[in-house]
C-alpha cells in the first residue's frame, strides 16, 4: 500500500482508520521518523498498524533492550535535534520501565512523547494481567499524561501531547492507549486547534521589567551572566554572545549550559557550582549583579543558598514563572522565551568595559586553574588526562562541532565537564537534574541516530556502563558508530569520594566488579581495546575514530582519584575543597592523588 | 500564615489527583481543600487553605497554574471573601438535655435535622471560628459523631480585584467567633 501524496499534511481530509494507525498518522504528521521502544501484548495492534509505516520508509522502529533506554535513547535524540523523541512501551512493566528516563527527560525539560499499550478499556482497574496505572505513576515525573479509553479521543490526544511537549519549557508526555481503542476504528483529522485554557507556554507580560534588569545591568561595575539551559532551548546563544562582547560580562554556565559560549572564549569561565572550577564560583560570589539566564538555580549550582551570591542583585531570565524565586528570589524577574527576552535585551545593553572585574577574574583563574586542573603528562593514567586526550585527539580529527558527548553521572561526567572544552550549546548530552546512571549509553545512540554524520562519544563510568550496557546489542542492530570510553576505576567514583571526604573511607558498597569489556564488546562483535598506559591512551582514541563503526575503550584508570574542586554538600559555592597538595616533578608539576 | 486559594479545573478524569499529588510533591502544606462545580459547566472549582510565607503562596499559585488542566488560580485576602464551612454533628441527648442543647443549637443558628429519642443530629454553617466554638460547647454533651466541610470561599461582590480596601460587612454576618 502506498499512501496518497497529501496523507500527511495536517490538511489531509478526513478519514477513518484504527486507533493504531492514528498514533502513527499522527507521528509521521509531526515530522516523527524515528521511534524508540520495544513491543508487548497491550502495544501489538499498534506494532502490527506499524508494518506499513516502515515499509513505506515513514517511521523506523529501533528495538530496545530494555524500556528505560527507550526513553533515554528519545530524550538523546531530542536534545540532539530540538525535535520531539518518541518512544513506544508496552502496558505493565514495558511502561514502568520508561519511568526513569521520563523524570530524567522532566527534570532536564527535554520533549519526549512516551506511547504506552494499555489493557483493553472493559479490563481497567481489574489487575489485569500486565496491568499498570502508567497515568498515575507518570502524574509527578512529565509535564502532562493522558489515557486514551475511547477512539475518538485520539487523535486530539496526539495533537496536544506533541504540542505540549514541545511548546513552552518542554518536557515529557505521556499518551497510554488501551488495546481496545487501538483496534477500534474512528474518523482521523489533524487539522483541528489545539485550545487548552490551561497551559500557556510562552508568558507574554515582560516588557516592563525589561527595562529594569536593563538598567541594573548597564550600572554594574561587576557583572557577571550565569548561563543555563535555557538558552540552548531557545536557541539564543549568538544573541548571548553578542550581549557578552558588546558589555564585556564574563559568563558562568551550569552543566546543561556548558558551550552556551565557546569555552575558549576569554569571557568564558567554565562550568560553576559543586565542581566548577574555584574562578567560577568566586566570580559568583564577588559579582555585584548576577544575571541569571534560562536556568533554575539548582542546589548543585548554588550550594548553601543563604550564602549564595548574597552580595548581588540578581535578574533572572526565565520561562517557567515557577522557578522565578523556587530557590533564589530575583530583584528583576523578565518571565519570557528567551528566544524574545534576549535579543529584545541586546539594544538596551550599553557597550561597556569591566577591565578592573575582569582582571581581578584573572588573578583568581591564574592562582587556582594550575591547582585544581591537569594540562600536563602524567605517569599513571589518570581520568583527568584521558579525557584531555579524547577531546583533543577528537577535535584534531573533526571540527569540534561535529562531535557530540553523552555522559552517564558521576566522577567522569564532572571530568567532562572540566576537561573537554564545549564549542557550543547542546554538544554535551548529560542527565543533570535527576542524576541518571546508565543514561550516557542510550542516549549517545539517540543522538547518532539524528546525525548519522557526527561523531558521538558514549563517556561513561563502570557503574553506569554496566546499567545499561544491554543495549551493546542494539548498537550492532542498528549499525551505530557510537565511540564508548569507560572509565574504569573499579569503583562507583562519585558516591565513593563522598565516603572517602565526608564517611571516614568507608567503601560500603562502592567497589565495582566489571566483565572483561573487551571480551564483552567481542560478543557483541565490537571492536574494543584496553587502556592501561597514559601512552596508549592517544593511539586508543585515534583508533575508535577511525574505525567505521562501533568502537570501546576500556580505561583502566588510577582507582581513587578525586574529582576537585568540590563544594560539600550544604556549603556555600566558595568554600572549596581543593586539590590536596601538588608534587613538582621531572616532567613538569604533578598533582598528587 | 493560611492563605484561602481558588483554582478552577478543566473537570477531566483524575485532575483532583494531579492537583493533590502536585500539593504533596512540593511539599506544601494544606489545611483543607473542597471541590464542586462552578458556574462554568465541565469546570471545577477547588478551594483549599495553604500555610506558608507570601513566597510560598507564590509558589503554590505558579506550580498549580502549570498543570494543563488548571485553567486559572486566585488567592484571596482574607477580608475580602466570604467564607464558609459546613459541620454535621450527631450528640447523644437524652429529653432532660435536649432543651439546654436546642438553646446552644438557637444561640448559633445553627439547625436540628434529625431528632430521636437518644440524639440529636444538627447542621451548623459559618465561619471556622464559629464552628469551633458550638463544637467545643456540644463537647460537653456526649458528641458522637462528626463531618466537616472545609471551607469555601466567594470574594464579595464588591471588593473584586479589590483586596486593599476594607471588606463589606452584610447585615446579620457580625459573628467574630468565641464563646457566647
Amino acid at each position: 500500500m502506498h499512501f496518497p501524496p497529501d496523507h500527511f499534511r495536517t490538511t489531509a481530509p478526513p478519514r477513518r482508520i484504527t486507533g493504531s494507525e492514528m498514533i502513527w498518522d499522527a507521528c509521521v504528521t509531526e515530522g516523527v521518523s524515528l521511534l524508540f521502544g520495544h513491543p508487548g501484548g497491550a502495544i501489538l495492534p499498534a506494532y502490527d498498524a506499524l508494518a506499513i509505516y516502515e515499509a513505506e520508509g515513514l517511521l523506523h522502529h529501533v528495538l530496545v533492550r530494555h524500556e528505560q533506554c527507550a526513553a533515554h535513547m528519545a530524550d538523546g535524540y531530542a536534545r540532539a535535534t530540538g525535535e520531539v523523541g518518541v518512544c513506544v512501551a508496552t502496558s505493565g512493566p514495558g511502561a514502568t520501565n520508561l519511568v526513569t528516563g521520563i523524570a530524567t527527560a522532566q527534570m532536564d525539560s527535554v520533549p519526549i512523547v512516551c506511547i504506552t499499550g494499555q489493557v483493553p478499556s472493559p479490563m481497567l482497574g481489574t489487575d489485569a494481567f500486565q496491568e499498570a496505572d502508567i497515568v498515575g505513576v507518570t502524574q509527578p515525573v512529565c509535564k502532562h499524561n493522558y489515557l486514551v479509553t475511547d477512539v475518538a479521543d485520539l487523535p486530539m490526544v496526539m495533537k496536544e501531547a506533541f504540542y505540549i511537549a514541545r511548546e513552552g519549557r518542554p518536557g515529557p508526555v505521556l499518551v497510554d492507549v488501551c488495546k481496545d481503542v487501538q483496534i477500534a476504528e474512528g474518523e482521523f483529522r489533524y487539522d483541528m486547534e489545539v485550545k487548552l485554557p490551561g497551559f500557556d507556554p510562552y508568558p507574554a507580560s515582560w516588557q516592563d521589567a525589561l527595562a529594569d534588569a536593563a538598567d541594573l545591568i548597564n550600572a554594574a561595575e561587576s557583572p557577571l551572566i550565569m548561563a543555563g539551559h535555557g538558552i540552548h532551548l531557545a536557541g539564543v546563544s549568538d544573541v548571548l554572545l553578542r550581549i557578552v562582547e558588546k558589555a564585556e560580562i564574563p559568563v558562568v554556565t551550569t552543566l546543561l549550559g556548558t558551550g552556551n559560549i565557546t569555552e575558549t572564549h576569554p569571557l568564558s569561565l567554565g562550568m560553576g557550582g559543586m565542581h566548577g572550577e574555584a574562578y567560577a564560583n568566586e566570580a559568583v560570589q564577588a559579582c555585584d549583579v548576577l544575571i541569571a539566564l534560562g536556568m533554575r538555580f539548582d542546589d548543585r549550582i548554588t550550594g548553601r543558598l543563604d550564602r549564595f551570591a548574597k552580595q548581588a542583585s540578581v535578574v533572572h531570565f526565565e520561562l517557567d514563572k515557577a522557578e522565578v524565586g523556587k530557590n533564589v528570589q530575583p530583584d528583576v524577574a523578565v518571565v519570557g522565551d528567551l528566544a524574545e527576552t534576549l535579543p529584545a535585551l541586546e539594544p538596551l545593553i550599553h557597550p561597556n568595559t569591566h577591565a578592573e572585574w575582569l582582571a581581578s577574574l584573572t588573578d583568581r583563574k591564574l592562582s587556582s586553574a594550575g591547582k585544581d586542573i591537569l594540562t600536563f603528562e602524567l605517569d599513571e593514567l589518570v581520568p583527568p588526562f584521558v579525557m584531555r586526550q579524547i577531546w583533543s585527539e577528537t577535535t584534531n580529527l573533526r571540527d569540534p562541532g561535529d562531535v557530540l558527548v553523552a555522559t552517564d553521572v558521576g566522577q567522569h561526567q564532572m571530568w567532562e565537564s572540566q576537561y573537554f572544552v564545549h564549542e557550543r550549546a547542546g554538544q554535551l548530552l548529560t542527565s543533570g537534574g535527576l542524576g541518571t546512571m546508565g543514561y550516557g549509553l542510550p542516549a549517545a545512540m539517540g543522538a547518532q541516530m539524528a546525525w548519522s554524520d557526527k561523531l558521538v562519544w558514549a563517556i561513561v563510568g563502570d557503574g553506569g556502563f554496566q546499567m545499561t550496557m544491554q543495549e551493546l546489542a542494539t548498537i550492532q542492530q542498528e549499525k551505530l558508530p557510537v565511540k564508548i570510553a569507560i572509565i574504569n576505576n573499579g569503583f562507583l567514583g562519585m558516591v565513593r569520594q563522598w565516603q572517602q571526604l565526608f564517611h571516614d573511607k568507608r567503601y560500603v558498597g562502592t567497589p565495582v566488579l566489571s566483565p572483561d569489556y573487551v571480551m564483552l564488546a567481542a560478543a557483541y562483535g565490537i571492536p574494543a581495546c584496553k587502556v592501561e598506559e597514559p601512552g596508549q591512551v592517544a593511539e586508543a582514541v585515534r583508533a575508535a575514530n577511525t574505525t567505521d563503526g562501533p568502537y570501546l575503550i576500556d580505561f583502566q584508570v588510577k582507582e581513587e582519584v578525586n574529582v576537585y574542586p568540590m563544594v560539600a554538600p550544604g556549603a556555600a559555592v566558595d568554600e572549596l575543597i581543593r586539590r590536596p597538595h601538588i608534587v613538582q616533578d621531572h616532567g613538569g608539576v604533578v598533582p598528587s592523588f | 500564615m493560611k492563605h484561602i486559594l481558588a483554582a478552577w479545573m478543566r473537570d477531566r478524569p483524575g485532575v483532583l489527583n494531579r492537583v493533590t499529588g502536585l500539593l504533596s510533591r512540593r511539599n506544601f502544606n494544606i489545611d483543607s481543600l473542597q471541590v464542586s462545580a462552578s458556574e462554568e459547566p465541565g469546570i471545577s472549582r477547588m478551594t483549599f487553605e495553604v500555610s506558608g510565607d507570601d513566597r510560598t503562596l507564590e509558589q503554590v499559585r505558579s506550580q498549580l497554574i502549570k498543570l494543563v488542566d488548571v485553567t486559572r488560580v486566585e488567592s484571596f485576602a482574607q477580608e475580602a471573601i466570604v467564607k464558609r464551612e459546613l459541620a454535621l454533628v450527631r450528640v447523644a441527648v437524652g429529653p432532660d438535655e435536649r432543651r439546654q442543647v436546642l438553646d446552644l443549637i438557637q444561640v448559633f443558628e445553627a439547625t436540628v435535622e434529625d431528632i430521636s429519642r437518644t440524639d440529636m443530629l444538627i447542621q451548623i454553617v459559618g465561619r471556622e471560628e464559629k464552628i469551633d466554638s458550638l463544637i467545643g460547647l456540644l463537647r460537653d454533651y456526649h458528641l458522637l459523631e462528626m463531618v466537616r466541610t472545609g471551607p469555601v470561599a466567594i470574594v464579595r461582590s464588591a471588593m473584586a480585584n479589590v483586596e486593599s480596601e476594607p471588606a463589606l460587612e452584610p447585615a446579620g454576618d457580625t459573628w467574630q467567633g468565641g464563646g457566647v
